[in-house]
C-alpha cells in the first residue's frame, strides 16, 4: 500500500459533511497557518515540499507563487482551476465530489499565503452536481468560521465564489479560463503579461489546479521537507492518476511516483491488468494530449530501464520515444483497439476545442482531423501520413496557448510510433474496416544500443 | 519621450535604436524593406490586436544583452516588445520562412480564392502576403468552409467564406463606435463574425470596418461589382465634414470624373494614416458612403501609390511617353530575344539602382551626377 495523503479519508462516509470532516483532523492545516505562520513562511514551504502543478505542465508551485506581483493597494486573486476537460483525466472531479472540504481548506490556505481575499472556483459546465456540493462545503465552512470576516482571529478575510463555465476545454487554459472568468469570450491571452502580473481584472493572479491546491494541506499538516520525501527526485509528494481504458479497474487512484508503470498497470491495488485477459498494445499516459507510447517504449525506457510513474521517467527519452506525466489521465488501449480510430477521434476532439483566434490551431486541427477521417475510412493515401506529419509540424510550437502543441503532439506521436499501422490502413482499406491491425510488434522487446 | 531609453536590436543584421516598449514589428517597419515582417491581424492603430494570424513570427537569436539566451519558440513579433541587444531573425531564419509558409497555407485552407470576383482583389493583404510567401497549389483536398453572406445594414456586406478571423473589425467596432454590435461567434473552424441574429450594424464610423479588413470580407455596398481597383484612380481630397470626430481626409477612387469610392487613406503598411491635424485618419459614414460626387470635395492631387502596387499599373503620374517607336529605335533589327542590359552595360551606369525609383526609369535619372 504506497502513501495516501490526498484520499486517506475519502472513503469515510458521510465525509462530505463538515461535522464528519473536522472530526477526521480537517482544517487543522488552516489553525495551523493562520495562527503560527506568515504567508512568506506557507509560499517557503511549499517551495521546499517541491509540489509541481498537477494540471498538466508540471511547473514548481512554489516558484508560481513566489512569481505573484505585490504592487500596493491593488487586490491579488487566487483561481482554482477546476475546468479538468481533458479526455481521460477525471481526477479533480473525484476530489471535488468526495472530499470537497479537503478543496475549500487548501484554497483557504493559498488564499492566506497568497493574501487573495477574493478566491474564485472556475469549474467546468458539465460538473453542474459538483457545483452545488462546493457551494454547500463553502456554506458550511462560512458558518463554521473558516471563510468570511477575520478568519480565527487572524484579521484575514476570504470568500471563496464559485463560477461555472460553458464547457468549453480551451477554458482550461489559465488565461482563457481569466478571459471566461471575467465574462469574455474564453480566448487564451498573449503571454507576456503573465497572470502573475496581470490576471483577473488586470490583477496579479495565480491559477492552480484543483489538486495542486488540495496537495497545499497535507504540505502545511506534515511540513514541506516531509512531503519532499515522499516520491523520488523532482517528483515529490502523491499524484492522482485516473486510470481508464481496457483495464480491469479504472478509477482514481493515488500513488507516491515511486511504483513502475508495469506495476501500476498489472498490479491488483492498481489497474488490475488489462481487461479479458488481453495484451497491452499502447497507453496514453498523461491525458489525451500527451504522446501515446507503444507497450514497449511504456514499459521500458529506451536505454531498456525500467519506467516509473513519475514526471522524469515517464519523459525520459523526449518526445522520440518518451511521454510525459501530464495531468494523470492514464488510458490503456489493449490490442483490439485501433491506433488511427484513436488519433481521429482525439484529433476531432482538439478541432471541436479549438478557440478559432490564431490560424495554425484553428485551420491545421480541422485539416488533421479530415486527413485522420480519410486514412480511416480507407480514403486515405500513403502521401497523406508525411502530410499530416508536416501540418502537426507546423501547428506545434506556433499558436498563442498550448492547445495547439496538444492538438499536434498525439498526432505526432502516433504517425512515430505506429507509422506501420497507418500505412497498413492505407494499403489494405477493405480489410482495415473489417479488422484492427492488432497487437503486431508493439510489444515486442526494443533493441537497446549498447 | 527623452527620459525612454533607446534599445539597440538588431533585426536580420541591421541594427536600429528605438524607444523602450517598441515591438519587433514596429522596429522592423522602422528599417523597412523586407525585413518587416507581414500582419494580417496586428493593426498599430487598434489596442490589442494582434498576435492571433502568426504570420509575423520571428526567430529571436538573443533575447538581449543582459539574457543572451535565445527564445525557444518563434515569436509574434507584433506583440513581444524589443530588450536592449535583442537579436532577432525574420528574413534570414529559415525556421521562420518554413513556419511562415505553414501560416499561409493554413489562412487560404478555407479562403475561397474568388479573387476574380471580389472587391478586394489588387489591394488585398492576403493576396499580397500568398503570392510573397505561398506555394502554388494546395495541398488540401476537401471542402472549404462556406458561409452565406449577411448584410449589415444597407451599406455593408459581411462575406464571412473570405474572413480568416484577425478581429480587426470587432477591435475597430469596440474603440471606435459608442456600442459594439457585433462580435465573434462559436468557435474553432466554424468560428464567425457575427452580428447576433443579424442586426444591423449602425454607427458613424461603422464603416471603417471596410478598411480594416485584410480581405475581402467586409465589403463597402456602394462600391460592389461597380469596378475593379486597379481601373480607379486614387486621388487625395477632403471636405469640412461636421462630424467632429471625423478627420475629413479621405481618398477618392476615381474614374474620369465619377467617384467610385471613399476610403480612409493608408500608409505603406496597408493602415490608416494619420490626418494632417494629428488625429488617426478614422472616417464617418457620410463621407464614406454619401459623397460621391466630384464637387463635395477639395481635390488635393493624386495619391502617391508605390509603383510595385497593382493599383498603379496603368496610370504612372508624371512620366511622358516616348516619342520613338520601338522599331524606330532598333533601326528595323527584328530581336528574338530582349534581356536587360542595364546591370552589364558600362553606358547606362550600373551604379544607379532602377529599383530604388518609385516610377519608370527616365533619361535623366542616367544624366544626373
Amino acid at each position: 500500500m504506497g502513501v495516501k495523503l490526498l484520499l486517506e479519508k475519502a472513503h469515510v462516509e458521510n465525509i462530505r459533511l463538515y461535522d464528519v470532516y473536522r472530526r477526521e483532523g480537517g482544517y487543522r492545516s488552516v489553525e495551523k497557518a493562520l495562527k503560527t505562520m506568515s504567508p512568506d513562511a506557507i509560499v517557503e514551504e511549499v517551495k521546499k515540499s517541491g509540489l509541481r502543478g498537477r494540471g498538466g505542465a508540471g511547473f514548481p508551485a512554489g516558484m508560481k507563487w513566489s512569481f505573484i506581483a505585490k504592487p500596493e493597494g491593488v487586490p491579488r486573486h487566487l483561481v482554482c482551476n477546476a475546468d479538468e476537460s481533458e479526455p481521460g483525466t477525471f481526477k479533480d472531479r473525484y476530489l471535488m465530489e468526495f472530499i470537497p472540504h479537503l478543496l475549500i481548506e487548501g484554497l483557504i490556505v493559498s488564499s492566506y499565503a497568497l493574501g487573495s481575499n477574493d478566491t474564485y472556483i472556475y469549474i467546468r459546465g458539465e460538473y453542474a452536481w459538483i457545483v452545488d456540493i462546493l457551494e454547500q462545503a463553502i456554506t458550511e465552512a462560512k458558518n463554521n468560521g473558516w471563510l468570511g470576516k477575520n478568519i480565527l482571529g487572524s484579521g484575514f478575510d476570504c470568500n471563496i465564489h464559485v463560477q461555472r463555465g460553458a464547457g468549453a476545454y480551451i477554458c482550461g487554459e489559465e488565461t482563457a479560463l481569466i478571459e471566461s472568468l471575467e465574462g469574455k469570450r474564453g480566448n487564451p491571452r498573449i503571454k507576456p503579461p503573465f497572470p502573475a502580473v496581470k490576471g483577473v481584472w488586470d490583477r496579479p493572479t495565480v491559477v492552480n489546479n484543483v489538486e495542486t491546491l488540495s496537495a497545499v494541506v497535507p504540505i502545511i499538516n506534515m511540513g514541506g521537507e516531509e512531503y519532499a520525501k515522499i516520491g523520488v527526485g523532482r517528483s515529490t509528494g502523491t499524484k492522482l492518476i485516473s486510470a481508464c481504458g481496457n483495464i480491469n479497474k479504472p478509477g482514481v487512484y493515488e500513488i507516491d511516483m515511486t511504483i513502475s508503470v508495469e506495476e501500476f498497470i498489472y498490479s491488483d491495488e492498481y489497474c488490475g491488468g488489462i481487461a479479458n485477459g488481453k495484451r497491452l498494445k499502447a497507453c496514453i499516459p498523461g491525458g489525451s494530449s500527451v504522446p501515446i507510447l507503444p507497450a514497449n517504449l511504456l514499459l521500458k525506457t529506451a536505454k531498456g530501464e525500467t519506467r516509473y510513474m513519475n514526471y522524469e521517467s515517464l519523459s525520459d527519452g523526449g518526445f522520440a520515444t518518451g511521454s510525459m506525466m501530464g495531468s494523470g489521465g492514464f488510458i490503456v488501449l489493449d490490442e483490439d483497439q485501433c491506433v488511427v480510430k484513436n488519433t481521429y477521434t482525439l484529433a476531432r476532439f482538439y478541432r471541436h476545442e479549438s478557440c478559432g483566434q490564431c490560424s495554425p490551431c484553428r485551420e491545421g486541427t480541422g485539416w488533421m482531423e479530415k486527413i485522420l477521417h480519410n486514412i480511416e475510412c480507407g480514403k486515405g493515401k500513403m502521401t497523406d501520413i508525411d502530410l499530416l506529419w508536416d501540418i502537426q509540424r507546423k501547428i506545434e510550437g506556433n499558436t498563442i496557448c498550448p492547445l495547439g502543441d496538444a492538438a499536434a503532439w498525439p498526432v505526432a506521436a502516433a504517425i512515430r510510433h505506429f507509422r506501420d499501422e497507418f500505412e497498413w490502413h492505407v494499403l489494405h482499406p477493405e480489410e482495415a474496416q473489417k479488422r484492427n491491425y492488432g497487437l503486431a510488434h508493439y510489444a515486442d522487446p526494443i533493441h537497446v544500443p549498447v | 519621450m527623452s527620459e525612454q531609453p533607446l534599445f539597440k536590436v538588431t533585426i536580420d543584421n541591421i541594427t536600429i535604436e528605438v524607444p523602450a516598449g517598441t515591438t519587433i514589428l514596429q522596429a522592423a517597419r522602422k528599417i523597412g524593406g523586407e525585413v518587416a515582417p507581414p500582419a494580417m491581424c496586428y493593426y498599430s492603430k487598434l489596442q490589442g490586436s494582434g498576435g492571433k494570424c502568426r504570420t509575423c513570427l520571428v526567430e529571436v537569436s538573443k533575447g538581449s544583452e543582459k539574457d543572451p539566451r535565445p527564445m525557444p519558440k518563434l515569436v509574434a513579433s507584433c506583440r513581444t516588445t524589443v530588450m536592449d541587444g535583442m537579436e532577432v531573425k525574420n528574413i534570414t531564419s529559415p525556421k521562420v520562412q518554413d513556419a511562415r509558409a505553414g501560416v499561409v497555407e493554413f489562412l487560404l485552407l478555407n479562403h475561397p480564392l474568388d479573387c476574380p470576383i471580389c472587391d478586394q482583389a489588387g489591394e488585398c493583404h492576403l493576396q499580397d502576403l500568398s503570392y510573397e510567401h505561398g506555394k502554388e497549389g494546395t495541398r488540401f483536398e476537401f471542402q472549404k468552409r462556406t458561409f452565406h453572406k449577411v448584410d449589415l445594414g444597407d451599406k455593408i456586406q459581411l462575406h464571412m467564406t473570405r474572413c480568416i478571423l484577425c478581429y480587426r473589425c470587432v477591435f475597430t467596432a469596440d474603440q471606435l463606435t459608442k456600442e459594439r454590435e457585433h462580435g465573434v461567434l462559436d468557435r474553432g473552424d466554424h468560428a464567425q463574425i457575427a452580428t447576433f441574429i443579424q442586426k444591423n450594424l449602425q454607427n458613424d464610423f461603422i464603416g471603417n470596418v471596410i478598411d480594416v479588413c485584410p480581405v475581402g470580407a467586409l465589403t463597402d455596398k456602394t462600391f460592389r461589382f461597380k469596378n475593379r481597383v486597379w481601373f480607379t484612380k486614387p486621388v487625395d481630397a477632403h471636405r469640412n465634414c461636421s462630424n467632429p470626430d471625423c478627420c475629413g481626409e479621405v481618398q477618392l477612387w476615381m474614374r474620369g470624373d465619377e467617384v467610385f469610392r471613399v476610403t480612409a487613406r493608408k500608409d505603406e503598411w496597408g493602415e490608416i494614416k494619420e490626418a494632417s491635424n494629428g488625429k488617426t485618419g478614422w472616417i464617418c459614414n457620410e463621407c464614406r458612403f454619401e459623397k460621391k460626387d466630384v464637387k463635395d470635395w477639395v481635390i488635393e492631387g493624386p495619391t502617391k501609390v508605390n509603383r510595385h502596387s497593382v493599383i498603379s499599373q496603368g496610370h504612372y503620374v508624371g512620366v511622358t511617353k516616348p516619342n520613338e517607336t520601338f522599331s524606330a529605335v532598333m533601326k528595323g533589327r527584328d530581336p528574338k530575344l530582349l534581356m536587360d542590359i542595364h546591370s552589364v552595360s558600362e553606358v547606362n551606369k550600373p551604379n544607379i539602382e532602377l529599383s530604388l525609383l518609385d516610377r519608370p526609369a527616365h533619361s535623366t535619372d542616367f544624366n544626373q551626377s
